[in-house]
């Protein structure tokens, strides 16, 4: 028997899996490495992505990949629009206080979720694959799409490490996150990075949504688990720390996908949050992160 | 000071006295929605000891809920135990649990805390799901005739009686409250109240504010624990329903709206928000984003609640 094909079927998978997981914790781990908040709403921007880029099949015509470039665009560009929004009429009215912030990202969960529900419905609705060209292993054939999916997950990070590292928007993200007193007497207007970085953070986890929907269904609940997942990468890969949470993404999303063989997938989440929140406890600084102000 | 304690004692008396007489005046049904509003308010009294008092916000309080919950209905639902006996072991249990918690929980702060509590009570839920077998997961455990009735002392209480069921959770309300009234009067209080105001300062005082902290968190917890060991026998069923996030949140609204750190807020807010809740349940299926409308609506623009707010403008007693 030749174990070759599982474990490249296993690896294929897994990648898919923290390439999508990557893009949703980057947006929690950039929003809190800069404005220092935690976002508990991060999973409903993930589900507005999926629901949005239903919509976006269901409402054009033609074939399925006019539908999921539509998505692409405007679903995270409504999202961004959104949290910026929130951002502006929540965040900063109560001066970007955590635990306020935490109380208030909860009840925005709660009015996102509901609002897909009434307007969504309960069912779960399927989306179709933009392209259905399967790549021919000599052992199995894989969907190209999911392919796809680890291809633009890398892009989409080689841009935003460019922009945070090579650009002056990132100097201003990072003069903000290192000190936002100062950085606002040299004239960063701190109000609007805040705002854009929260857009931006959103608007990942909504493409990640977008990109998600083709392989797995839209529900108005599926942005639970995403969330957890988040908090578990960017704790492990340390706050804020973007190769952390890289590395930590990869790491996650392939085992995941390996211990949910051994284990039901109960008893993996299970282990898998009361490992993190014992590193929380005392290891706080993450594993692959050092320890930042 | 003196004479203001003795004020919102006496208040609280009276307090209690109307609730007391509220089960003559009000329809069955009211009498058994107050029922409800009484278990819970010692649920969010509980939570109101760490939130209020102590200044510390957990997101994972339905752990502790479950823990009495469980920890009284499966002794009961297994074993027999009369319900006398399975209460307090559902009390001890989840002072038990809340301790460990609080022990590793309590070595974080602020937000860290806050997603350490959250991720605590998240394995708790999820295993009550894992372990279905037993606990009955999703679809819950109907705990058996045998196990709705009990004797005390030679009286026979049954707890399908409306009326029973009414006293034996005023009975429970009435202690807590008083137990809360004395544990936030006094030295105790005053240094719960120092934590919260200034734990830096509290600690280079001489006062070993993780101690302190500590045992906030599991008195907390233990009257959690208490009002899920009551709600679970009381009405006869556990389910893991109990243990999820949304029962994390619910204590926290109650407090938000009816005022953190004022000994009667729990019961305001518990008392507004069921009624409010209810009602909107029955029309909409997406009740819970009033929840999410409102809790944003305290943080922006009432962080101190109802009583907080009437504490501050007329009555500094009212803490």
């Amino acid at each position: 028997m030749n174990i070759v094909p599982y474990l490249l079927l296993a690896t294929l998978e897994g990648l898919v899996q923290a390439s999508v997981l990557t893009l949703t914790a980057l947006g929690l781990s950039v929003v809190f490495g800069t404005m220092r908040v935690v976002n508990v709403a991060h999973g409903e921007f993930f589900m507005l992505g999926a629901v949005g880029a239903w919509a976006c099949a269901f409402l054009m015509p033609g074939p399925p990949w006019v539908g999921f470039v539509v998505a692409l665009l405007v679903a995270p560009a409504i999202v961004g629009i959104l949290a910026a929004a929130a951002d502006w009429a929540i965040l900063k009215r109560i001066d970007y206080d955590p635990e306020a912030t935490i109380i208030s990202t909860i009840g925005l969960l709660y009015i996102i979720q509901q609002f897909v529900l009434m307007t969504f419905g309960p069912n779960a609705q399927a989306v179709d694959t933009p392209f259905y060209y399967t790549i021919r292993f000599p052992w199995f054939g894989y969907s190209s799409y999911k392919i796809f999916i680890i291809v633009a997950a890398v892009v989409l990070v080689l841009i935003l490490w460019r922009l945070m590292k090579g650009s002056r928007i990132g100097l201003m993200m990072r003069a903000t996150q290192y000190d936002k007193d100062t950085a606002q007497n040299f004239g960063i207007p701190v109000d609007r990075v805040y705002s854009g970085v929260f857009a931006v953070g959103a608007m990942l986890a909504a493409i990640a949504g977008v990109l998600v929907v083709p392989s797995q269904q839209a529900h108005y609940l599926m942005g639970h688990d995403p969330l957890l997942l988040s908090f578990v990468v960017v704790i492990v890969g340390g706050l804020g720390s973007i190769p952390g949470t890289i590395a930590a993404a990869v790491l996650i999303g392939l085992s995941d996908g390996l211990l949910s063989v051994f284990f039901s997938p109960t008893l993996a989440k299970i282990a898998s949050t009361l490992l993190v929140a014992l590193v929380l406890v005392f290891k706080p600084e993450g594993l692959f992160g050092k320890a930042d102000r | 000071m003196i004479s203001h304690d003795r004020k919102l004692l006496v208040l609280c008396l009276a307090v209690l006295a109307v609730l007391f007489a509220l089960q003559f005046v009000l329809s069955s049904y009211l009498v058994l929605a107050l029922t409800r509003i009484l278990i819970l308010a010692v649920f969010a009294m509980g939570y109101n000891i760490l939130m209020g008092y102590t200044g510390l916000l957990s997101l994972g309080h339905s752990m502790f809920f479950a823990a009495g919950l469980y920890a009284s209905g499966l002794v009961s639902y297994y074993w027999g135990v009369p319900l006398g006996w399975a209460f307090l072991i559902g009390i001890v249990a989840s002072a038990v649990v809340s301790l460990v918690i609080g022990l590793l929980a309590l070595r974080t702060e602020a937000v860290a805390f806050m997603i350490v509590t959250l991720m605590f009570s998240q394995v708790a839920f999820l295993s009550t799901l894992h372990f279905s077998k037993i606990t009955g997961g999703d679809q819950g455990l109907t705990l058996p005739t045998s196990a709705r009735s009990f004797d005390l002392f030679g009286l026979v209480l049954d707890l399908t009686n409306d009326t029973t069921r009414f006293n034996i959770a005023f009975v429970v309300f009435a202690a807590v409250l008083l137990l809360t009234y004395a544990a936030t009067r006094g030295p105790f209080g005053r240094l719960l109240v120092a934590v919260r105001g200034n734990a830096d300062r509290t600690e280079m005082l001489g006062f070993d504010i993780y101690a302190v902290k500590l045992m906030a968190f599991t008195l907390s917890g233990t009257i959690a624990g208490t009002a899920g060991a009551l709600y679970g026998l009381m009405f006869g069923f556990i389910g893991s329903s109990f243990a999820d996030f949304q029962n994390s949140i619910q204590p926290l609204l109650f407090t938000l709206v009816g005022g953190p750190g004022t000994l009667l807020g729990p019961l305001l807010g518990t008392g507004l928000m069921t009624m409010l809740i209810d009602r909107l349940s029955g029309l909409t299926t997406a009740y819970l984003i009033v929840v999410g409308v409102l809790l944003i609506v305290m943080t922006l623009w009432f962080p101190k609640g109802i009583l907080g707010t009437i504490r501050d403008k007329w009555a500094r007693w009212l803490n």
